[in-house]
């Protein structure tokens, strides 16, 4: 059900979440894993984004299909862009 | 004819446009609207990330040194001060979905604060490079010449900085737009317009919001956090 009321308490719990793992994007940038650090703040930051998406932004609990679907080929068109731009750039003599 | 148009009138709720069957048939094709929207912004930024990703890859050492220029501390309390605004945007919604009033006009003003704290401290972030000569441009001026013993080159670096100002440029206008939306919620709020029936528009302001708020989460670690190692 779209009205589906979450309790405040969820809430609560996904904005600690969120804090807690924005140290733990700051903490990692420090350790040396080589090309790594930049796959651990995706990973990260995605992580972060599916928590917003899902319970503030009420996807999880979204009754209308139809909005899911606009979200999954939102996130495909833009892995489009990013995976064959990046895998044809990366492939390539640098700069 | 007119007894049967009263019948319908009286059940309706004013705010129900004439072409939805019932409420949550309306709230459903606003959200699906405003997703809609958010795809098309999902593109726009997306542009943006990749051209970053390239250029990242081409001149990382000019990247990493561009991105210890920043202020990590600015740029991690800006990250705390957008979640907080989330949390009362999300709590805002729930106060219009058990319809009170008074707590959601307090958490839109609360979310309005952290909104106009963010855009300060971005615009503290702005001056203290403008004073540096950060800015690309005729007068840009990078003080090291190498990091980690690789040289740097000034003209790559610009391409950081402007990849900075332009993405964290966009975002703060995105940032603008959503106080301005923002204040005209927490008026109509005021005004007692939105119901536990009729909270559309709380609904899909959130999701914008919520939206800037992912973005930034984004922004965050790949301009502030490139390489922090010693």
């Amino acid at each position: 059900m779209s009205e589906h009321i979450l309790s405040s308490k969820l809430y609560y719990g996904i904005w600690i979440t969120l804090l807690i793992l924005t140290g733990v994007t700051v903490g990692a940038a420090t350790v040396d894993l080589g090309p790594f650090n930049t796959v651990v703040a995706l990973v990260i930051a995605s992580l972060k984004a599916v928590l917003v998406i899902l319970f503030f932004m009420h996807v999880k609990y979204s009754s209308e299909r139809m909005t899911k679907v606009v979200i999954v080929s939102a996130i495909f068109w833009l892995m489009l862009l990013l995976v064959l731009s990046l895998s044809d750039y990366g492939t390539r003599f640098a700069g | 004819m007119n007894d049967s148009q009263a019948v319908v009138t009286a059940e309706h709720s004013p705010e129900l446009r004439h072409h939805f069957a019932d409420m949550e048939q309306q709230r459903d094709a606003s959200t699906l609207g405003m997703w809609l929207f958010l795809a098309t912004e999902i593109m726009f930024f997306g542009g943006m990330f990749c051209a970053y990703l390239i250029y990242r890859r081409w001149y990382f050492t000019e990247f990493a040194a561009g991105s210890r220029s920043l202020s990590i501390v600015l740029g991690a309390v800006n990250t705390a001060v957008l979640i907080c605004s989330s949390l009362t945007v999300a709590l805002g919604v729930r106060a219009a979905q058990t319809g009170k009033r008074k707590l959601l006009v307090i958490l839109l003003i609360l979310t309005l604060l952290f909104g106009l704290a963010f855009l300060g401290i971005k615009g503290v972030e702005w001056a203290a490079k403008f004073k540096e000569h950060h800015i690309p441009g005729a007068s840009f001026h990078f003080e090291g010449t190498e990091l980690h013993g690789k040289p740097i080159d000034a003209r790559h670096i610009q391409i950081y900085f402007s990849l900075y100002f332009a993405m964290t440029g966009m975002h703060a206008l995105h940032m603008i737009i959503g106080v301005g939306i923002f204040i005209w919620l927490t008026y109509h709020s005021w005004k007692g317009r939105f119901t536990p029936e009729y909270y559309t528009p709380v609904e899909i302001a959130g999701l914008y919001w919520h939206f800037v708020d992912i973005v930034w989460i984004y922004l965050f670690p790949l301009l502030y956090l490139i390489d922090l190692k010693k």
